[in-house]
């Protein structure tokens, strides 16, 4: 009974199967999928090199703090870094009394209440303070920015494929349209307030080209702020806002893992060891 | 417990004799995994996975109750507190990393270990109880991991519930009303959120149960072996205690040795990046993909896109999902083959690595997006996958002619050493 069941149910889902593989490959041979405008044009991350990639790669420290200038100067006028507080600005080699005073001089201020009348008001952020939001909510983030809300950047690195190279390629990428693209999809014309950027999921966002010239900050270590260096110092920092721990991690996984190396080579010793008497020929 | 041969527990120490009287429990212990459990001499590393999968729930449960200490089941917060555990508490990014990777790695040491079974035939009688119990964990597991998934309330976490409640509502009828009952509301919310933070910490615990009945059930008839050939005699076991302790303890340092290295150095290889972004009920993700360990049912869900004269295609998808699996507690009636090896079984051999290959297949298109060719390659391998079990094997076992098998367990051990050792001569009988 078990097996005439199971037969009768295996035929019928198969079979179905097959009809529907059948359907499939009708409309898939007369009406071909039409290639999408995105299908055709967008372009996977730039190839661009870092110190910490690799296993054992290390943060740049004076990278990371010529990225968080970038942020500092250009994005954070519209992007919060919520995750992120004053205090874990040490990781980046500066002290005590520097991550104190960049707080206090933060443009942008913390919420707070008037202690006197309740009141809602503002103060100077502290190092426990995590970054303050540029908007007080995503209404006015909208209504400041052609209706797109500027994304949170402390993850941003992680929320897309090869991230780092992502944010890179895509503040380096902005672009004129392709004109084949144009004549291929002449619906396609990047609307009036967008920005064309193959690096881009749907090709056109909101953002203006943010690093637009060389020269855009100063960096104090006399390093030379072209548009590529200043997009890959804010793409490091970027990485180190997503993955802070990402020196620890590492190092504890060396750690860890010579460990399980000779453990589990005792382990192998002992068992070869255990059987000797039972791996033989009679 | 299993065999008259066992040795027997006998306390030397009065007090651990005094505590025998009372609770024999290290009795227990020594006739379950001590030298009290006699064990066919000849396992392979296959035979590993069992212990394996009861580390990974050992090291789900240790890191999952420290991080649920810094988790804020409310859908305000939860996105937040995730990310807080990751950056502010100590070893907080390890216990995270350790969490979603080991569930990774849980579901990778019970592939194996359901292969192992499949192959060998460890499903047949008298073991089926064992099979059905573990089956029995397997569907906890996947419950418990796509609960797990929903917590973090990134994007994949919110539209992932929105897609797997919502195959409850493909039912005619009460399929709404389920839906709305499960998740609590219209949509996955604050309530979708809470029940699943709370079945997610008991169902570890309703699985470490049933394994319990696992194992039990698995010592009745004793543990099987890659010839298929019952236990005879004495010189065909040896005692759980040394012998497979000792393997057990190098295949953990090989397991752990792979785990750290991903948790290390590729702790979100994984994972979805779109679970970075916080849930937000009005931006549907380009592609909802459920994890890596779901893709092959996901793509038998997705290959049904003909509806069957009134019964819509979605309803067909949701019914071949869940037929996928249950159809495996039916296995030991529909394998009827009395050969348990697929060594000595070349028909069935065949088979077998092409299923392997089909459900690697439709894992594939599982994790790829709904579009041309994808659906097309998971409709051919859907279907093999249901010829195979419910079809194709019956026939096998109806038609094929099995190899001679060895006469005991002893005979082929000391076949394989006199091969190994390069002597001619004949393997004495015993």
């Amino acid at each position: 009974m078990v097996r005439i069941g199971a037969f009768l149910v295996g035929l019928f889902f198969a079979g179905w199967l097959f009809v529907s593989f059948l359907v499939g490959a009708y409309s898939y041979v007369t009406e071909p999928p039409a290639k999408t405008v995105e299908h055709e044009f967008h372009l996977a991350p730039k190839h661009v090199s870092f110190s910490f990639d690799g296993p054992f790669g290390k943060y740049d420290q004076r990278q990371l703090q010529r990225g968080f200038q970038v942020f500092k100067e250009v994005c954070s006028a519209c992007h919060s870094l919520k995750f992120v507080a004053f205090r874990d600005l040490e990781a980046l080699g500066y002290n005590e009394a520097e991550v104190k005073a960049i707080a206090k001089q933060w443009a942008i201020k913390t919420p707070s209440v008037d202690p006197a009348t309740g009141e809602p008001a503002t103060r100077d952020p502290v190092p426990a303070d995590h970054f303050p939001k540029p908007f007080a909510n995503n209404v006015a983030a909208a209504a400041a920015n052609n209706n797109a809300i500027p994304p949170d950047l402390s993850l941003m690195t992680k929320a897309r494929h090869h991230g780092t190279a992502y944010v890179y390629s895509l503040l380096t990428g902005f672009q004129e349209q392709p004109a084949e693209l144009l004549k291929k999809f002449p619906d396609s014309k990047t609307p009036e307030g967008l920005h064309y950027n193959p690096y881009f999921a749907n090709l056109n966002l909101a953002m203006a080209p943010p690093l637009s010239a060389d020269g855009q900050v100063t960096y104090s270590d006399g390093t030379n702020p072209t548009v590529d260096q200043m997009a890959q110092d804010v793409s490091a920092f970027l990485t180190w806002t997503a993955e802070p721990k990402l020196e620890n991690r590492r190092a504890a996984g060396l750690a860890t893992i010579i460990f399980l190396l000779i453990a589990t080579g005792l382990a192998y010793m002992s068992y070869k060891n255990i059987w000797a008497d039972k791996k033989k020929a009679a | 417990m299993s065999f008259p041969w066992a040795e027997h527990y006998t306390p030397k120490h009065p007090l651990m004799q005094w505590v025998d009287e009372k609770l024999p429990l290290p009795r227990l212990v020594y006739n379950a995994i001590g030298a009290g459990y006699p064990v066919p001499r000849n396992l392979n590393y296959f035979w590993n996975f069992g212990v394996l999968a009861g580390v990974a729930l050992v090291i789900q449960i240790v890191t999952g109750v420290i991080m649920a200490m810094h988790y804020g089941a409310n859908d305000l917060v939860a996105f937040s507190t995730v990310e807080q555990t990751m950056r502010d508490v100590n070893a907080g990014w390890l216990m995270r990393y350790a969490h979603a990777n080991g569930a990774s790695f849980f579901f990778i040491v019970v592939y194996l270990h359901i292969f192992r079974g499949l192959y060998f035939g460890s499903y047949k009688a008298p073991r089926e109880m064992v099979w059905l119990l573990g089956l029995v964990i397997f569907l906890l597991m996947m419950a418990t991991a796509f609960m797990g998934y929903v917590l973090p309330w990134g994007q994949m976490s919110y539209w992932g519930a929105k897609v797997i409640t919502g195959l409850f509502g493909a039912i005619p009828v009460v399929g709404e009303p389920i839906q709305t009952w499960l998740l609590g509301g219209f949509a996955p919310g604050n309530a979708s959120l809470n029940r699943f933070f709370s079945l997610h910490f008991l169902l570890p615990f309703v699985i470490a149960g049933v394994i319990i009945l696992h194992i039990w059930a698995l010592h009745i008839p004793g543990s099987s072996n890659p010839t298929g050939v019952e236990v005879q005699g004495p010189q065909d076991t040896v005692p759980f205690h040394p012998y497979y302790t000792a393997k057990d303890g190098f295949g953990v340092g090989v397991f752990l040795i792979l785990f750290t290295a991903v948790l290390f150095f590729a702790p979100n290889y994984l994972g979805h990046p779109d679970n970075y972004i916080e849930a937000n009920p009005l931006s549907t993700p380009a592609h909802i993909v459920p994890e890596w360990y779901f893709w092959p049912f996901y793509a038998i869900l997705r290959a049904f896109t003909v509806d069957f004269f009134f019964v819509p295609a979605k309803l067909l998808g949701v019914l071949a999902m869940f037929a996928s699996i249950l159809l495996l507690f039916f296995l030991p009636w529909l394998d009827t083959s009395p050969v348990r090896s697929g060594h000595y079984r070349p028909m069935f051999r065949k088979f077998f690595w092409i299923l392997i290959i089909d459900v690697l297949v439709l894992g594939y298109c599982g994790g790829a997006p709904a579009e041309e060719p994808y659906v097309m390659i998971s409709q051919l391998f859907a279907g093999y996958y249901f010829a195979h079990f419910l079809i194709i094997l019956p026939l096998i076992a109806r038609f094929e002619k099995p190899l001679p098998l060895p006469g005991s367990i002893t005979e082929s051990v000391l076949a394989k050493y006199a091969k190994a050792d390069g002597e001619t001569a004949a393997v004495p009988a015993e």
